[in-house]
């Protein structure tokens, strides 16, 4: 098999869950592209390894090992994710401006930060008022 | 063997049409407007890719990565998306303004990526016949726990901090009346749902648990 043909499908998993991170903004949705990425990789070590059959069968092996790191990731991410979205009701990953810089500058700072750090309060009291 | 670009072999054929199931598969993800369907879209997805596996000769991944990442990681995916009530149906979920330079960025990764690799691996072939060898299960357990143990130890107390780590944090908050162990020993603090009538009806049935040793005590 010509060896550019699984290189060349890394590549474009790789963009794919590149593009996925960046333009989404469910949280959990950038988990998946992140899993995506992890599989760009994973078929990028079983190409070499079944390129380069060492005795120590490094490509399987790691692989094994990312897919085994991926799923410790995937648990402890949605964890978190879950956590944000008890204590703010959102699981929007643009919505999380807490600790944003201010949008307009430095000169806006003290207004938008107050401003923020209001509207972060005012969310998590809706968030409790519901529970 | 000859090599040629013109006369693709089966196995070049199989690769290449599973290829594009996969990369297909993989767009929808990320375009998808509905969350469940991208989530059910990363099935077919990472399924084709184990189908590669199978094609460069590695078996054993192949069927970890339908066991793990199918049958596991999408489920919790699945479970993420119910528990922070994700919205059934179409959403504005990429109707948002950096579109376009998340898009130029996948761009560039694709060109720079294509051409490096292109130029660099024109004329090298693998050889996938030869690689069924390696890719067995007796072959990959002898590499793994002859080389490889100091790493796979690592890594199983790696999954034990994840696993302890996300119980911690997925646990709910010491509420009012209800100690830390009652809390964390209880079996459902792991998939906690987090609707807000579950909240009450966990209060309600912990310090129903209360009451209901309280009389037993009284009892005694």
């Amino acid at each position: 098999m010509h060896a550019v043909y699984p290189l060349l499908l890394g590549a474009l998993l790789f963009a794919i869950g590149l593009y996925g991170v960046l333009a989404r903004r469910n949280a959990i949705t950038i988990l998946m592209a992140i899993e995506l990425l992890l599989n760009a990789v994973t078929v990028n070590l079983i190409a070499f390894g079944s390129l380069i059959r060492d005795q120590y069968n490094v490509g399987q092996v790691f692989t094994l090992f990312v897919i085994t790191i991926a799923a410790a990731e995937t648990g402890l991410g949605l964890a978190i994710v879950l956590m944000i979205y008890r204590q703010r009701g959102t699981a929007s990953v643009d919505e999380q401006r807490a600790l944003a810089e201010p949008l307009r500058g430095p000169a806006d700072d003290a207004g938008g930060a107050s401003a923020e750090l209001a509207e972060a309060g005012s969310a998590a009291n809706g968030a409790g008022a519901v529970r | 063997m000859s090599h040629s670009y013109l006369s693709p072999t089966g196995v070049e054929i199989a690769f290449v049409l599973i290829g594009l199931v996969t990369v297909g598969s993989a767009l929808l993800v990320v375009t998808i407007q509905n969350l469940v369907h991208a989530a059910l879209w990363l099935v077919v997805s990472l399924g084709s890719i184990a189908g590669e596996y199978l094609l460069l000769g590695a078996e054993l991944v192949a069927w970890v990565q339908i066991l793990i990442y199918v049958g596991a990681v999408v489920v919790l995916i699945l479970f993420g998306l119910v528990l922070t009530k994700a919205p059934i149906g179409p959403t504005t979920e990429l109707d948002v303004k950096h579109k376009l330079p998340a898009a130029m960025v996948a761009a560039g990764a694709i060109g720079v990526l294509v051409t490096v690799l292109v130029d660099a691996y024109r004329n090298v072939w693998l050889d996938p016949h030869a690689a069924i060898a390696q890719g067995t299960a007796a072959a990959n357990g002898a590499a793994l726990f002859r080389y490889w143990v100091l790493p796979f130890e690592t890594l199983s107390v790696l999954l034990l901090a994840a696993l302890v780590g996300a119980i911690v944090i997925s646990r709910r908050g010491r509420g009012p009346g209800a100690s830390e162990w009652s809390t964390a020993v209880e079996p459902r603090t792991v998939p906690q749902p987090a609707q807000p009538g579950a909240a009450l009806v966990a209060s309600a049935a912990s310090t129903s648990n209360a009451g209901a040793d309280q009389g037993a005590e009284a009892d005694d």
